[in-house]
């Protein structure tokens, strides 16, 4: 059902219509596809085998290392870029996950209204208003290292945002009248939800999806670099930016560099492609 | 309704909401995991598990656990260390959190007013380059990962100009005497110039690093809030009656942009103790954050469970606050 | 028209008001002509869209974007407003010409006193003492018939009718020579209507001001104005003393807009209108704008426009029916 909307936008977009918003999806679009596809062709653009050591320690960018070697003498290059595939990983999986259970309880409570709304809410606002760092924390310390526990760390800390969302559009669907005039003709409540809300949320979706991929980028990098992500020799943005911090006083600074210019990349993909969407989407500001 | 009740009222859901944290924290603390084998791992010699079991009171029912849990929390025991001198959690983390609250305090006033101030300017010059500039901002600076503005603002000042210390707090030795624990305000209370200088050159780029991602967001807020406002037709007649356009816009357009921005500063402190989390750790900052993040190496459980305890607690607390201040400045609900 | 004699208040010359938009530029104001006296009411009528407010508003060069005064003069006590730079401009706004806007509600600032709100205009324009001014702020509260402990009210807990009379003392606080009422009973009920009107006739006797008066109600015009003033697609129709007006309009316009008040005592007769629609601002009929409406619409009238002509005595119209 997401698939044919998402098809539609990249064609309007070819369009090259006027208007800041365009670039903003489009360039967005763009840095997306080129990490996928990094993460999709590893094997075949990595120079190097990104966990055995290529050169010597430390060593400075030049043509043989366009982006130098680590302390363990292995290619930065293709640690980034096989690294791309744990990022997206994780990340996507985890947001799929909190996406599959928040929509649909949103959709629940927003329908459904009274005190099972009121209670879910409390605990889904609870939740979210907990920093979500600090809870990916917590979960990430018990269940361990490891690129699974770290996606069951994310999907947990995000399942309110996609609850919330959707149970603040199902609230506004609600209200239209066609949604009583199903009921009057005695449509059961599943079919209401579904054929009915449901399909006018989709439009919303993605914009909720890629602006949380990229605070999940943030997120997953962030665990890394505290160390509770996976675990060595795995190449990870974020643990290898951790990795290349002692280097920094002696001025060699590509080890961190890199990958993190990298997980900024990525998140900044993201939130272009969002951003672009939110304003395609919902005009703002409608001058008189 | 009146000031009083919804005060009340506000209050009274804080406490389900923290309740539901408190649980939270603890099923994830004791059932997502074993907090044995994360302590000592999975291999460890029977006789030890069984030991540290007792010590962590694991052998009791879990509900006997989690009321003795809640119970410790209200009579404000966070536990004890497992580490070192078994020093009451408690005790200790309030040995870090004025580090944390300062560098808070200054990353949040000047991601805020920077973000206010450029929102402001934005807004008023709707359409031209700047407004777009402004806008892009807003976008960008939230995907720079903390760590790595960190790192790149260590390499430029402190490595590569020497300009500014890159970690710590304070030059060694130079510690003020502690009146409230925040470097900056025990120096000038205490007249000590040259402990003032060194703790302000070791705020600057934490400050920066931390306040960066919050400027982004107030500038944008602010900006969308502004443009709103300036459209009202108070505005309007406010120009009609010859006022200055400095008054028109502060006085009268930001004063009420503000409400919905002061929103948002509550909200945002919590993110704001997950930044921090990220910013102490890349300058050894010696707040709750490194605090945190050590723990966990240590595999302190009891520590690492009260801190993040701790924040839960603060977190619900300061969203209290800043919605009854809320409803102290706008008069609407006064009255 | 006629040059400027010392009894003239403000003239319109020409004055064109275009908006630039997407779509095309929309000409609001678009020729007007029109002179008033010191002291004088005028009654400017029209229907939405006609250019009234936007003409209000350009005389204090507060036309917001994208809209611009394209051409024309206004004079005012010997000057040329659309001359004068911002600063000179802000001294004349709310001092010697003040507006009062449609909506009380949203015309006051929510989160400021509604006291402070007449301090703040006072202290902006004379240089006195804050004192002086909560004084005289509180004297024309109750010019206006606002008891003096509202002082310190917020907009939200005053009535509609006391939020306009709030407006009202704010408009008249430094004594201004013309106040441009844009609608100022159209937001409140028929009665506090009345009120107001009252209000604003007593105040009129008193400080003696130039009062635009901006309706798309004729009634309310034929109670407080001396002369009248009807604009359609954004040019002056027709503008005459109200008593020959309401005997006898010159303009069809005029005439249909009057025959289209419903009357009581005819109350078997079908509620008339006037067919069609306003034209389109951003591509005016050629002619004379009002032609496809007409009654008496000739040949020329959808080919030249015609010009203003002075029918009677300081009685202006725009139309072919009048011009030999």
């Amino acid at each position: 059902m997401l698939f044919p909307n998402i098809i539609s936008f990249i064609l309007r977009r070819l369009k090259f219509k006027k208007g800041v918003k365009y670039y903003f999806t489009f360039a967005g679009f763009i840095i997306i596809a080129s990490f996928i596809s990094m993460a999709l062709l590893a094997p075949y653009i990595a120079p190097y085998n990104p966990i055995k050591k290529a050169g010597d320690p430390l060593e400075s960018p030049s043509f043989k290392f366009p982006m130098g070697t680590d302390g363990l003498g292995r290619d930065i290059l293709s640690r980034i870029i096989y690294g791309t595939r744990i990022v997206l990983r994780v990340t996507l999986i985890s947001m799929v996950l909190s996406f599959l259970v928040g929509v649909p309880i949103g959709l629940l409570s927003g329908y459904a209204g009274g005190k099972l709304d009121s209670i879910i809410s409390l605990f889904m606002d609870s939740l979210y208003a907990f920093p979500g760092l600090v809870l990916a924390i917590a979960l990430a310390v018990m269940l361990g290292p490891g690129e699974i526990s770290m996606g069951i760390s994310l999907t947990v800390v995000y399942i309110p945002t996609y609850f919330r969302m959707v149970r603040g559009e199902t609230l506004s669907v609600k209200e239209n009248l066609f949604v009583e005039a199903a009921k009057a003709i005695g449509a059961k409540d599943r079919t209401v939800m579904f054929k009915y809300i449901f399909p006018n949320i989709i439009p919303s979706l993605p914009i909720v999806l890629s602006l949380n991929a990229a605070d999940a980028v943030l997120t997953a990098a962030a665990l890394s670099f505290i160390g509770l992500g996976i675990t060595a020799p795995t190449p990870d943005w974020g643990f290898d930016l951790r990795m290349g911090y002692p280097y920094l006083t002696s001025k060699i600074w590509w080890p961190s560099t890199f990958p993190g210019l990298m997980i900024v990349l990525l998140t900044l993909g993201f939130s272009l492609f969002g951003e672009g969407l939110t304003e395609i989407l919902n005009p703002r500001l409608v001058r008189k | 309704m009146s000031l009083r009740v919804y005060i009340a009222r506000r209050v009274l859901l804080a406490i389900p909401m923290i309740l539901i944290l408190l649980t939270v924290v603890f099923l994830v603390m004791r059932v997502a995991g074993d907090p044995v084998s994360a302590m000592l791992g999975a291999h460890a010699p029977k006789e030890q598990i069984e030991k540290m079991k007792e010590k962590l009171g694991l052998n009791a029912p879990l509900h006997i656990q989690f009321l003795d849990y809640l119970w410790k929390i209200l009579h404000l025991d966070l536990g004890r260390s497992l580490i070192w001198g078994q020093r009451p959690v408690l005790e200790e983390i309030m040995e870090h959190f004025p580090a944390t609250l300062e560098l808070s305090i200054s990353a949040f006033l000047f991601g805020v007013i920077i973000g206010i101030l450029t929102g402001t300017f934005s807004a008023c010059r709707y359409g031209k380059l700047i407004d777009h500039f402004f806008r892009v901002y807003g976008i960008v600076t939230y995907a720079i990962f903390i760590p790595w503005l960190g790192i790149f603002l260590q390499l430029i000042f402190g490595v590569y100009l020497g300009w500014l210390p890159t970690s710590g707090r304070i030059d060694p030795l130079m510690a003020p005497k502690t009146i409230t624990g925040l470097y900056v305000l025990d120096s000038l209370l205490t007249f000590n110039i040259p402990s003032l200088i060194s703790a302000v050159r070791h705020l600057i780029l934490p400050t920066v690093t931390l306040g960066f991602y919050l400027s982004g967001i107030f500038t944008r807020l602010t900006r969308a809030h502004m443009l709103n406002v300036l459209q009202r037709d108070y505005i309007l007649a406010a120009r009609a009656r010859g006022l200055s356009e400095r008054r028109v816009i502060y006085k009268h357009a930001l004063k009420n942009a503000f409400i919905p921005i002061l929103t948002m500063m509550g909200l945002q402190f919590a993110a704001l103790l997950a930044g921090a989390i990220l910013t102490e750790t890349t300058f050894s900052w010696p707040g709750m954050g490194t605090f945190l993040t050590e723990r966990i190496l240590y595999r302190d459980f009891t520590t690492v469970q009260g801190t993040i305890v701790f924040f839960a607690i603060l977190v619900v607390l300061v969203s209290l606050i800043v919605d009854i201040i809320y409803v102290y400045i706008d008069p609407r609900i006064r009255y | 028209m006629i040059a400027m004699n010392r009894n003239n208040l403000l003239s319109l010359e020409n004055l064109k008001v275009y908006f630039y938009t997407e779509e095309g530029v929309v000409k609001a104001v678009d020729g007007v002509n029109f002179i008033m006296d010191k002291g004088e009411t005028v009654g400017l009528v029209g229907e939405s869209g006609s250019g009234k407010t936007t003409l209000g508003l350009s005389i204090l060069r507060l036309v917001p974007p994208p809209g611009r005064i394209v051409e024309g003069r206004v004079l005012f006590d010997g000057m040329d407003l659309t001359r004068l730079s911002e600063n000179e401009m802000r001294k004349i706004r709310g001092r010697r010409i003040s507006m009062i806007f449609q909506d009380p509600m949203t015309s006051l600032n929510p989160l400021m006193k509604v006291g402070d709100h007449i301090v703040e205009t006072i202290m902006t324009h004379e240089k006195i003492l804050r004192e002086e001014a909560i004084e005289r702020a509180r004297l024309l509260l109750e010019d206006v018939g606002i008891l003096p402990e509202r002082f310190n009210d917020y907009p939200h807990q005053l009535s509609g009718g006391m939020r306009q009379r709030v407006m009202i003392a704010l408009a008249l606080a430094l004594k201004p020579d013309l106040v441009i009422a844009d609608e100022p009973t159209s937001a409140l009920d028929v009665i506090v209507q009345y009120q107001i009107l009252e209000l604003m006739r007593k105040l009129k006797q008193t400080y003696n001001m130039g009062l635009i008066l901006i309706t798309h109600d004729v009634s309310v015009v034929a109670e407080v104005a001396d002369r009248i003033a009807v604009m359609y697609a954004g040019q002056l129709v027709e503008y005459s003393d109200v008593n020959s007006f309401f005997n006898k309009p010159l303009h069809p316009y005029s005439e249909a807009l009057l025959e289209s008040i419903p009357n009581i005592q005819l109350s078997d007769k079908k509620l008339k209108y006037i067919a069609g629609a306003p034209p389109n601002l951003i591509d005016p009929p050629r002619g004379c704008r009002f032609h496809t409406r007409c009654p008496y619409a000739e040949n020329r009238c959808s080919e030249v426009e015609p010009q203003t002509v002075e029918f009677e005595r300081r009685r202006f119209v725009k139309c072919f029916k009048y011009l030999r």
